[in-house]
């Protein structure tokens, strides 16, 4: 493996890092915070580490699948790391182990909190955990292939081994302009919702971090209430740009072009968008029952979004719920929104490909000659997508199965262990009882955490590159 | 007329032969020496050795004056290209075959911007026909005439029917069916039947019907006429895949049978509502497991003749299926024409009927009254339309008092868009079109009906 290129890849990473934390510096200025000084300090050490890396020409540009994977895990790691260091040093967060978790949480997109008392932190703090969530949506390393020079194939590499969803396409030849408009469409979006949040008179500082958060369907909010304090006017915008990130963002990409045609062919959208309104007129009947049900539908819909596109804000405490209505929440856990979106979990394209190879395994037992091409967005699923898919699936559950077996050594009862699990692999935030959406993780032990930190990344990442960084075969020659 | 055809294989020598008989001037142009040497030892035709796309060769075969030139290579290209340069060349109208299915939704662009007379697609065509057949699920065969206005069903009566040792001209009595019957074909001979001609079972016979008579008329002769809902396709090539895009279409399921692996997928990622199976389908377990005894009609369209013969004889014997056989070679016809296979489908002769028409279609506004000329039953028989002139001998006769020739039917009358099915008590009025089906050949006029 070539270490040098991954290490100048890793200075790049913690550079960047030090740029992005140039701005929770100024939110601290500006409200005169002095936990603002940890963000310096921290800038400090990433630059240390992170010029000479830079600096250091690699020996060998050989760049391939592997470099590309490792990169992209241990970038994340490092990010992680690095970004906890503020909230540990400034005391906001004591233990460093929750300052980690809650890094990797936001990083991630998940949003799993183990503080209890939100509104506490300062506001440079509440602006970071915020702010990562939006570089951990779209990803740390895109961003850093739309502005470093780099030549050949090896983004392709980081690309896929950090975007969502089964297989990934370029939407223009040069990978950087993909890298870029990717980006300005994100950014785009992001913007459209503060505006609206503020037309709809929401406080400047709520507006940007709400729109962060929601932009990268992490889901920290800066109340301890979560989205219930605010307006219903606001409670709809953020409701529906939940949604609106959930989509393939290839997909506006091609109503940027006016491209109407082949967007409205996309199989997956049109699965997400049934699973949605199905969702949400289920959860409305079983909460409301027909009398209640357009004024239970608010509620439904907006839990329903913030669960299905794993955000995890939340209006009302949906622990509360009849158990069928809990029960469809936890199924969307499991499903999430669509690939090349911000959102974690399985993905809709996944589940919807994973059902047509159970047609064709009914219809191939019927008739054991049979051939059958399966076909997604109108084209053909080739036969790796198809296996990598199914090996996916797998190792979801395994990591699920062993990760709730890890976690029930807390003793705590069967519902919070699952949906913990289930919260943070699936990177939604809150799930039931005890990590329901008043609760928090942090009565969990050390070792519960870690495995549900193993959990989130291996949730973001899709499960390969963190398990090919445990790999021995990983490092050896 | 002066006709060059390019390209002397099946196909052309076919046409060659047949535009020989109809008394047309032929040269034939092909790059292989021995393929020109066949046609013109047996035909009376001129041979030009040469690439039927160079303008010299064309020049040499004279183009100048030519009134039609027929494209039949292998290669689609190649035939458009002779089309192109032809027409450039000289002042002629133009014909290619073009098989590739991946110009079939081009073919009129082509048509037009080449400025060409007719464009076939072999395979098409063919499946055309058998869609048309499958239709009327136990008719074993459908002419067209009349510019597709009237059809013309050929069945055989099968054993112990009603219509064993009837006399024609009991049938609308006693089945209460209006039904003309033109031609019947009794072992090799065809006959062009007066009422007194009694039927036997075996018989071939053609009729004339509108569609809902003849479903009438096959129940009530006992055959039954249960619409096709199951199809079972036998090779996976392009007529297949015509097949199953209208079958698809019209809401039949369609099953097929193919045997190399890449094709199959093919066939699979183009249709995904039809099943595609994997198999070597002479292996008979293969067609049990996969239902022939529930399929409405099986089409048995590998590339070997030997094969679908077998396959269609398997088929016949197992299943009420209605059978389709692909034939390519047209050689030991007779053999074939007596096994029981079914429908026998020849894409060669298809194309060749196809353009033969257009040909005479040319050709007969210039001499006699006939305005189309059809071969039926084979080519055993013709099927002329007539356009009812003001000065006609036949005008306002009702028709059991003409004096027809032998071995001729008046068989349809076309009459301000209605079709007419003529008993005794009809008589013709100007301005009708009239088809006349006969085994004499070269009618002129009308009048030239009247013994």
């Amino acid at each position: 493996m070539n270490k040098s290129i991954i290490l100048h890849i890793l200075g790049w990473i913690l550079t960047v890092e030090a740029a992005l934390m140039i701005f929770p510096c100024i939110v601290a200025a500006l409200y005169q915070e002095n936990s603002g000084f940890a963000f310096l300090i921290t800038i400090g050490i990433c630059l240390l580490a992170g010029i000479p890396l830079i600096l250091k020409k690699p020996k060998s540009k050989l760049f391939f699948s592997r470099e590309g994977i490792i990169s992209v895990a241990l970038g994340w790691l490092i990010l992680s790391i690095m970004g906890s260091l503020p909230f540990y040093i400034s005391g906001a967060i004591p233990s460093y182990v929750d300052a980690l978790f809650e890094t990797i949480s936001g990083f991630t997109t998940t949003g799993a909190s183990i503080l209890s008392d939100v509104e506490a932190l300062p506001k440079c703090m509440l602006f970071w955990r915020c702010f990562i969530i939006w570089i951990g949506g779209m990803g740390i390393l895109l961003f850093i292939l739309a502005i470093m020079p780099m030549t050949g194939g090896e983004g392709m590499h980081i690309l896929r081994a950090e975007s969502p969803g089964p297989s990934i396409s370029k939407l223009t030849p040069r990978l950087k302009t993909t890298a870029l408009t990717l980006y300005i469409i994100y950014f785009g979006i992001t913007l459209l919702q503060c505006v609206l949040l503020l037309i709809g008179r929401m406080p400047l500082f709520d507006a940007i971090t709400l729109s962060l958060s929601t932009a990268g369907t992490g889901g920290f909010a800066i109340k301890n209430s979560s989205i219930a304090d605010y307006s219903v006017f606001n409670q709809i915008i953020i409701g529906v740009f939940m949604f609106l990130f959930g989509v393939n963002f290839n997909i506006y990409y091609l109503l940027l072009f006016r491209k109407f045609k082949l967007a409205l062919k996309s199989e997956e959208l049109r699965a997400y968008i049934l699973i949605v309104i199905s969702s949400i007129v289920l959860i409305a009947l079983n909460i409301g029952g027909p009398a209640k049900f357009f004024s239970s539908l608010h509620d439904a819909a907006f839990q329903v979004s913030s669960i299905i596109t794993t955000t995890g804000f939340s209006t009302v405490d949906f622990n509360s719920w009849p158990t069928f209505s809990k029960s469809i929440l936890v199924v969307i856990m499991f499903i999430g929104a669509c690939a090349g979106s911000t959102c974690g979990s399985i993905k809709v394209s996944r589940i919807v490909i994973l059902f047509k190879a159970l047609g064709k395994e009914l219809s191939f037992l019927m008739h054991k000659r049979s051939v059958k091409i399966l076909k997604f967005n109108g084209a053909k699923i080739e036969h790796e997508v198809l296996r990598s898919t199914n090996v996916f699936f797998v190792s979801y559950i395994f990591i699920f199965a062993i990760s709730v077996l890890l976690v029930a050594l807390d003793n705590f009862d069967f519902t919070s262990s699952f949906t913990a699990v289930a919260a943070t692999l699936n990177n939604i935030g809150p799930g039931l009882e005890q990590v329901g959406p008043l609760g928090n993780f942090s009565s969990f032990s050390a070792l519960s955490k870690f495995v549900m930190m193993f959990d989130m990344l291996a949730g973001r990442l899709e499960i390969f590159p963190v398990l090919l960084l445990f790999t021995p075969g990983t490092w050896k020659k | 007329m002066k006709i060059i055809i390019v390209g002397c294989g099946k196909v052309g020598a076919a046409l060659a032969e047949q535009l020989d008989k109809e008394g047309h001037e032929i040269t034939v142009i092909d790059t292989k020496a021995s393929a020109i040497q066949n046609v013109s030892n047996t035909l009376d035709v001129l041979g030009i050795v040469g690439n039927g796309a160079s303008y010299s060769t064309q020049l040499e075969a004279g183009i100048e004056d030519a009134d039609l030139l027929i494209a039949v290579t292998d290669s689609d290209e190649l035939n458009l290209l002779c089309c192109l340069i032809a027409k450039k060349a000289g002042n002629c109208q133009t014909i290619a075959r073009v098989r590739n299915p991946q110009y079939n939704s081009e073919l009129d662009f082509i048509k037009k911007e080449l400025g060409m007379s007719m464009i076939i697609n072999p395979e098409l065509e063919t499946a055309k026909d058998i869609i048309r057949l499958t239709r009327l699920p136990s008719a074993s065969k459908i002419d067209v005439f009349a510019k597709g206005k009237v059809e013309l069903l050929k069945i055989q009566i099968p054993d112990g029917s009603v219509l064993d040792n009837m006399q024609i001209m009991n049938i609308p009595a006693r089945l209460h069916c209006n039904v003309l019957v033109c031609a019947v074909e009794r072992a090799d001979k065809v006959f062009i039947p007066s009422g007194s001609f009694v039927l036997q079972a075996k018989d071939k016979i053609s009729f004339v019907a509108t569609p809902k008579n003849a479903l009438d008329f096959f129940n009530k002769i006992g055959i039954s006429t249960s619409t096709v809902k199951n199809v079972m396709i036998v090779g996976g090539g392009n007529i297949a895949v015509y097949l199953t895009e209208r079958f698809i279409e019209m809401g039949i399921k369609v099953k097929i049978i193919e045997q190399l692996f890449e094709r199959c997928e093919q066939l699979s990622e183009r249709f995904p509502g039809a099943l595609i199976i994997n198999a070597n389908a002479s292996d008979n377990n293969v067609l049990i497991e996969e239902g022939i005894k529930d399929m409405d009609a099986f089409i048995s369209l590998t590339n070997l003749d030997e094969e679908n013969i077998l396959l269609s004889l398997y088929a016949r014997k197992n299943s009420k299926a209605k059978v389709f056989t692909k034939i390519t070679r047209l050689t030991y016809d007779e053999i074939v024409s007596n096994m029981d296979l079914g429908i026998i489908v020849k894409p060669k002769l298809i194309t060749a009927d196809r353009i033969i028409q257009h040909a005479r279609a040319m050709q007969n506004p210039k001499g006699s009254n006939v305005e189309t000329l059809y071969k039926i039953v084979d080519g055993k028989a013709e099927a002329l339309e007539f356009h009812v002139s003001s000065n006609s001998k036949l005008l306002d006769i009702p028709l059991y008092k003409l004096k027809l020739k032998k071995n001729l039917l008046i068989c349809c009358i076309y009459r301000n868009n209605k079709i007419i099915i003529p008993n005794g008590q009809v008589f013709l009025k100007e301005g009708d079109s009239v088809v006349i089906v006969t085994t004499n050949t070269g009618l002129d006029d009308l009048d030239d009906i009247l013994d």
